[in-house]
């Protein structure tokens, strides 16, 4: 599944239609989405440098770790990015995103703060500016693929800091004018769910073709993670997820997926749905209350309570059914009935047996209600 | 220093050098010791002589630490003369008339002072730099409320952790923010932090000689070296006693 993914960022974009757009979103009790991030940033920096995909360079937007960080990462897997400048380029957001550094070194009171990265770097110091940050985006990009038909990608590492600074409505405009941006090739971006109210996330959802969220594989209600009992089942949410990928389709289809996400020495790891989560399905179903009794009928069963004649209805032996609808007046009735229990007494006698004359009433329950008739009852 | 507790191999045997500490405590049960014990740490693990601290206190005097971590066994005046340990007192330091000019409570300028001073340490000294603040809770107080400029002072203050290498120790109160439906500055403290320690009293209640309980998360940089431990301790006049639940006769 993540290899789809990757696959649909490498592939881009349709002539004519909006970038192929990602999220990947976790919550506290999994907090491995960075690293799908990672993952995802790596396998399509991969692409692009071996000039595999659709788009020819990347732009990545890093709000929460220092572009340092990312040039150690990509080195990590074999891409050398002093060599390869051509092809990446970051959008510091992350060492001075409000500009204090800057008007401290105005008082005089810091000395400017050089890093490594620089070289492949630009800074941004204001990302309250949200139109700022577009125009950079699009004009770092457009440095390395230049004017014309060829397209590079857009990484955004954390949705939830562009949040911080600027309202939903401009965010939502940002990422939707790079979607439209026909030079993009494909975009992701990284959120905490839990960090944002429901709509928000929301929102971001809608703008992506495809979500990937992370969630634990044993999904606990307590919030705190501190809590004794969950203690193993807190470490394991540490190194281990599900990872839960919806795309929604050209044609409105929408197809989910999921996979089993691992953490290890060797990195991240995507497997297929394993036994073990098989287990732990059968654990929640041995989970169910083992009862003595059927919960449901069987079709015999359900056949012969059809054929029960209700004692009170006098069903198939000619007489009509009478039902007293409140209709009637009381008069009426007595009449009626009067020659009937006349004309019976006689009977009645002889057969010395009582008989219990019934007219459902209109308003009754259907005879057969699963309710409690005293349920109302008040004692 | 205190080799072997419990709390120490929670912690890890190496410096925190480009860690983010959490400590989580309530009303019931305070993780104040567990500040001093990493300020302790920090001043008096190997090499003793380039450890610095810089320390950025809301809640309490110099005074207050001065005597806590004179009865730990260490000398925080000696420390300071030395250069090693630099206190700012922000309640003294940001009186009310000063921050009224400015509309970021004065956190601007605080976390100036902090890059000044770890920027002009000397070039052995800048390896193991612990920057430790007392309370995240009293600083909300201090930046008037809001909460997004505490996270831009703890953002600003981690971009000092990815440069210099150092490790950023805080506090916060977990209960203050139970009622909030979104628990936002907590929870963002969280993914911020790579070792969360928190102190809790004890499921069954009061005891008389188990103070609380200690959960520390510490999310290796490797990941799968993640280890959570979870612990009892006891707060004592010199020292904190940590066991494993049911260890102790």
């Amino acid at each position: 599944m993540a290899e789809w993914v990757c696959r649909a960022l490498r592939d881009g974009a349709l002539e004519g239609e909006h970038a192929p757009a990602l999220t990947i979103k976790d919550s506290i009790a999994t907090p491995l989405g960075f690293d799908a991030f990672c993952h995802v940033l790596s396998q399509l920096s991969t692409n692009i440098s071996a000039e595999k995909s659709q788009s020819r360079a990347l732009v990545l937007v890093a709000f929460s770790r220092s572009p340092s960080y990312y040039v150690d990462l990509l080195k990590r897997r074999g891409l050398d990015i002093s060599s390869s400048q051509q092809w990446i380029r970051i959008l510091d957001c992350y060492t001075d995103p409000l500009g204090w550094r800057e008007r401290l070194m105005e008082c005089g009171s810091a000395k400017n703060l050089s890093y490594e990265a620089s070289n492949v770097a630009s800074t941004c110091r204001n990302v309250k500016d949200v139109d700022k940050l577009f125009s950079s985006v699009i004009s770092l990009g457009k440095g390395l693929v230049g004017q014309g038909k060829v397209r590079f990608s857009v990484a955004i590492d954390s949705v939830n800091e562009m949040l911080r600074h600027a309202s939903l409505s401009s965010v939502a405009g940002l990422l939707s004018n790079l979607r439209c941006c026909d030079q993009i090739s494909s975009i992701f971006w990284f959120l905490h769910a839990d960090l944002c109210e429901e709509k928000v996330t929301a929102v971001i959802e809608y703008m992506s073709s495809m979500v990937a969220s992370i969630e634990p594989l044993i999904p606990f209600a307590n919030r705190h993670r501190g809590n004794s009992e969950n203690l193993s089942l807190v470490e394991r949410n540490f190194t281990k997820g599900k990872f839960h990928v919806r795309c929604k389709r050209r044609n409105g289809r929408v197809r989910v997926m999921f996979e089993e996400i691992h953490i290890g020495q060797s990195g991240i790891d995507f497997t297929s749905p394993s036994s073990e989560d098989g287990l732990v399905n059968q654990v929640n179903q041995g989970l169910l209350p083992k009862v003595q009794f059927n919960l449901q009928l069987s079709e015999k069963e359900r056949n012969d309570r059809a054929k029960v004649v209700l004692p009170f209805e006098h069903q198939g032996n000619g007489k009509p059914v009478e039902i007293y609808d409140g209709r009637k007046s009381l008069l009426d009735s007595k009449n009626e009935a009067a020659p009937v229990s006349t004309g019976n007494s006689k009977i009645n006698d002889d057969s010395s047996k009582g008989e219990i004359i019934y007219f459902r009433d209109s308003d009754d329950e259907m005879p057969d209600s699963d309710e409690d008739p005293d349920d109302d009852l008040d004692i | 220093m205190e080799q072997g507790t419990l709390l120490d191999e929670a912690l890890g045997s190496l410096h925190l050098s480009g860690r983010v500490v959490l400590l989580e405590d309530c009303v019931e049960t305070s993780a104040a010791f567990v500040l001093h014990h990493i300020l302790k740490r920090s001043l008096s693990q190997p090499p003793h002589s380039s450890n610095v601290v810089v320390f950025v206190a809301f809640a309490h005097p110099f005074s207050h630490y001065d005597r806590i971590l004179r009865r730990l066994g260490c000398n925080l005046v000696v420390q300071k003369d030395n250069n090693r340990f630099f206190f700012f007192d922000v309640l003294v330091d940001c009186p009310d008339g000063e921050e009224g000019k400015n509309s970021d409570g004065g956190l601007v300028a605080l976390y100036g002072k902090i890059q000044k001073t770890i920027s002009a340490l000397p070039q052995e000294n800048k390896n193991c730099i612990t920057v430790m603040i007392d309370d995240i809770s009293l600083m909300e107080v201090a930046a008037k409320g809001s909460t997004n400029l505490v996270l831009d002072f703890l953002h600003y203050c981690h971009t000092l952790v990815s440069e210099f290498g150092c490790s950023l120790v805080m506090l916060n109160h977990d209960d203050i923010y139970s009622d909030t439906v979104r628990p936002s500055l907590i929870l963002q403290m969280e993914y911020l932090a790579d070792i969360l320690i928190r102190a809790e009293p004890l499921a069954t209640g009061l005891a008389s000689d188990v103070h609380g309980q200690l959960t520390v998360l510490n999310s290796g940089k490797e990941r799968s070296r993640n280890k959570l431990s979870n612990f009892q301790f006891k707060v004592k006049e010199n020292s904190v006693e940590y066991f494993y639940p049911g260890s102790r006769t």
